[in-house]
């Protein structure tokens, strides 16, 4: 796929809607084409945090394993959300994993070429935390309602 | 009880009034007025005037009661006490059916309604409102309640103009008295002037006229009329509180957050004495019973209180755990959402919540207090 | 309020601590129930409780109840056996209301047991499809094993004219589906708001986030219906104990319009 494919679909993708052309072509410039078949790993907790996911098809699973219980799954996300938030923050590791529950077809970016563009020029910088700022704070209210376990059967 | 055409006051002696009474008995009624018991006047079975509280008055506040001794042989010279007549219309414990098991299966038996007659003799103006309000509550929706509905239609009224007002009365800003307009069978003024003591009687009802008409009684001339006005003015003009009503549905339902509702829960026992002596108050929570077998069960309605904690449970908590909440509840429901649900206000202003109040709160001070203080 | 004596005619588990109980009466002509009305069913001897009826409204022969054992009555319910007697009084309150949802959109939003008082509607909208545009089931709960009436919603995952979308808070090894909070869902569904009616059932903390999710997504407050809940002891506005503000919560309730609530909701404790 060109260069100008995948502008395209980093233009179209609902997560940098309301961005400005230049500003998408400079993310552009840190992007590539991924596919991932199910159960594949997209990220492992503990690895460096080198390249993010944006989803433009299929579910992953996040989660965290844990000895004799398995993978413990307490989010899915699905097309037009984003794969990992912990580039955004030193020691740039992943918390988590992500595993394709189907096949996933995904714009990979390259985390320390955003980092760095983001650095040059910080209205590009400010207009990225525009974008991910509000998947963190959703993320943030609907663990908190997970974790309060509003269904469960009071003591 | 509506009189097509109300024939003309009479006046009865106090021997007309020991006559009326009899004859109300005689008539299969059980006579239950005023009578002084455990330092308090309540309401129990009179058979006499012996048993009506000649010569007593009350002196009433915030948190306080006391009987004390009148000039003269007044027998309704007092205001009202703890007692309201819900304890007859409304008794605090009432059965609703039994139920037996019957091989695998189960047999129900409807407790019947009560076939006992009360008179109620003595009934003040703002007590015929809040029987009023009663009927509004629990027969004029669509579950009309057997059970009080039997008991009212079995009522006979009499009712007394108050001769005098109580220290925590407020019944002219509830526009509910002192003077007994409707809802009575007679009614009676007691006049004690240079003319005797004696009773103005009016007739509410073709009940009321029946059994006035065997009893010893003359027509009431001008000057027994003029007294009876001069007495109901005169307890208007001494009320012991006032309260503003025309904005208090907004005010108190644009207030629910106001730090007056701190203020009052610092004070509040959530002690419930308040729901036990308000006239209109009705709830009711139910219980079921059973024999040691369990073969043999029952369920009762007994009054039950907001002011509990568990009026609000549901899975593992009340809504209202707060006492703060539960004041609020009552008091919003009393003055503002009582007029949303049955179209008029809840409170007749007997001030019966704030002499039995063992704080002394004052519900028309806390509502001049939400609308902004003294001048308010 | 004196009970008919019904017994009961079939128990089955749905879920852990969740029985639902099939009732069968000697007066069937007395059973019929909208949906979003609820029962009082009597254990003789224990005491009685409020359950919404959970089954459908055009077989009321088969009268459901799906019942969680939280308290005694709950959980003396819950072990009653088939035969055994018990009281039953209602059917009561203002249930959902279909009529607002004809030609509309029907978004359904069910949490955790609230899935029970929103089965009726859809048996009803099921069995008469044509009268309803697009119909979304969007189901939150707290785990796989908690997931109710698991056959049907699989028989109903199979039409191709209803969406249905079940999402856990926590998830099992097992689970393929949505982990997450329902009001996401909310959020990813992409139809038009401006034409949808929504029905909201689930503990009062879930219906306030689903609320703002369809407020967010377009969906007019007056076409937003919830069913709440509050001590019940009579079911017909006489004990007071079920007021939420000026409503009482047996008789104008249990479902109301949020438009009509939407004040009552933001004070604590009320």
């Amino acid at each position: 796929m060109g260069i100008q494919g995948l502008e395209r679909i980093v233009m179209e993708h609902p997560f940098f809607a309301g961005l400005d052309e230049g500003l998408r072509a400079l993310v552009s410039g840190c992007a590539s084409n991924a596919r991932f078949e199910p159960d594949q790993y997209l990220l492992r907790e503990g690895e460096p945090a080198d390249q993010f996911y944006l989803l433009r098809q299929g579910r992953v699973a996040l989660g965290i394993r844990a000895p004799a219980r398995g993978e413990l799954v307490f989010q899915t996300v699905a097309e037009g959300d984003v794969v990992g938030v912990s580039w955004l923050i030193p020691p740039y590791r992943w918390a988590s994993d992500a595993r394709a529950l189907d096949v996933v077809h995904a714009i990979a970016i390259d985390a320390a070429c955003l980092r760095r563009k983001c650095e040059e020029d910080h209205d590009f910088g400010y207009a990225m935390m525009q974008c991910f700022l509000p998947t963190l704070i959703q993320r943030l209210h609907a663990a908190r309602l997970q974790i309060l376990d509003v269904y469960g059967t009071p003591a | 009880m509506t009189p097509p055409r109300r024939p003309k006051p009479t006046v009865l002696t106090t021997e007309g009034l020991q006559a009326l009474i009899d004859a109300l008995r005689n008539h299969g009624f059980r006579v239950v007025g005023p009578t002084v018991r455990d330092e308090a006047i309540v309401y129990d079975d009179v058979t006499s005037l012996a048993d009506l509280p000649r010569g007593w008055t009350d002196e009433q506040d915030g948190g306080r009661y006391r009987l004390v001794r009148r000039a003269d042989d007044a027998l309704f010279g007092h205001a009202v006490g703890p007692h309201s007549w819900k304890k007859f219309l409304h008794p605090p414990v009432q059965r609703l059916w039994r139920a037996e098991r019957d091989g695998d299966g189960v047999r129900i038996e409807p407790e019947p309604v009560s076939t006992e007659r009360f008179a109620l003799l003595g009934v003040r103006a703002c007590e015929l409102k809040a029987i009023a309000i009663q009927d509004r509550v629990l027969l004029g929706d669509a579950y009309a309640d057997a059970h009080y509905g039997a008991r009212r239609r079995g009522a006979f009224v009499v009712a007394v103009n108050c001769g005098v007002a109580g220290g925590t009365c407020f019944c002219v800003s509830m526009d509910a008295g002192p003077r007994a307009d409707d809802g009575f069978d007679l009614s009676l003024t007691e006049l004690m002037d240079d003319a005797g003591h004696r009773f103005l009687v009016e007739v509410g009802s073709d009940e009321g006229r029946e059994m006035l008409a065997g009893l010893p009684q003359r027509p009431a001339d001008p000057p027994d009329l003029a007294e009876a006005d001069a007495v109901v003015a005169r307890t208007a003009a001494s009320m012991g509180r006032e309260m503003r009503t025309d904005d208090i549905h907004e005010l108190l339902m644009g207030n629910l957050e106001h730090s007056r509702w701190d203020d009052v829960a610092a004070r509040c026992l959530s002690c419930g004495n308040c729901t036990m002596v308000c006239p209109t108050c009705f709830c009711t929570s139910v219980e079921e019973s059973s024999d040691l077998t369990g073969d043999q069960t029952s369920r009762s309605r007994r009054w039950d209180s907001c002011f509990t904690m568990d009026f609000s449970y549901i899975h593992g908590g009340s809504v209202r755990s707060s006492a703060r909440s539960r004041y609020r509840q009552w008091m919003t429901h009393k003055l503002a959402t009582w007029v949303d649900q049955f179209g008029s206000s809840g409170c007749v202003g007997c001030g019966r919540c704030i002499t039995w109040c063992p704080v002394g709160i004052d519900i028309t001070e806390e509502v001049r207090e939400i609308r902004g203080g003294e001048s308010a | 309020m004196v009970p008919r004596v019904v017994r009961v005619s079939r128990r089955a588990p749905d879920a852990p601590q969740v029985w639902t109980l099939e009732l069968e009466t000697e007066a069937p002509e007395l059973d019929a129930f909208a949906p979003g009305q609820f029962n009082m069913l009597t254990v003789f001897g224990v005491g009685e409780v409020p359950i919404s009826v959970s089954g459908n409204p055009a077989a009321p022969e088969r009268l459901a109840h799906t019942i969680r054992a939280v308290g005694p009555v709950s959980t003396a319910l819950v072990g009653l056996k088939p035969g055994d007697p018990l009281g039953l009084r209602g059917p009561f309150g203002r249930g959902w209301p279909m009529d607002a949802a004809e030609g509309r959109d029907l978004v359904i939003v069910a949490g955790g047991l609230g899935l029970a008082p929103l089965r009726p509607v859809l048996y009803q909208v099921v069995a008469q499809r044509a009268r309803f545009g697009r119909l979304v089931l969007l189901y939150g709960t707290r785990s796989p094993d908690d997931i109710l009436f698991r056959s049907e919603i699989e028989g109903w995952r199979s039409r191709l004219d209803l969406d249905i979308d079940i999402t856990v808070d926590h998830a099992s090894p097992s689970w393929r589906g949505h982990v997450g909070v329902v009001t996401k869902l909310i959020a990813g569904a992409a139809f038009d708001m401006s034409r949808t009616v929504a029905f909201v059932c689930g503990p009062e903390v879930m219906m306030r986030f689903a609320v703002a999710a369809l407020r967010d997504a377009g969906v007019a407050d007056g076409a937003i219906h919830l069913s709440m809940e509050r001590n019940m002891k009579c079911a017909v506005g006489f004990c007071g104990h079920c007021q939420l503000g000026p409503a009482f919560v047996c008789r104008d309730g249990p479902v109301f319009r949020y438009d009509q609530v939407r004040d009552l909701f933001g004070v604590k404790e009320l």
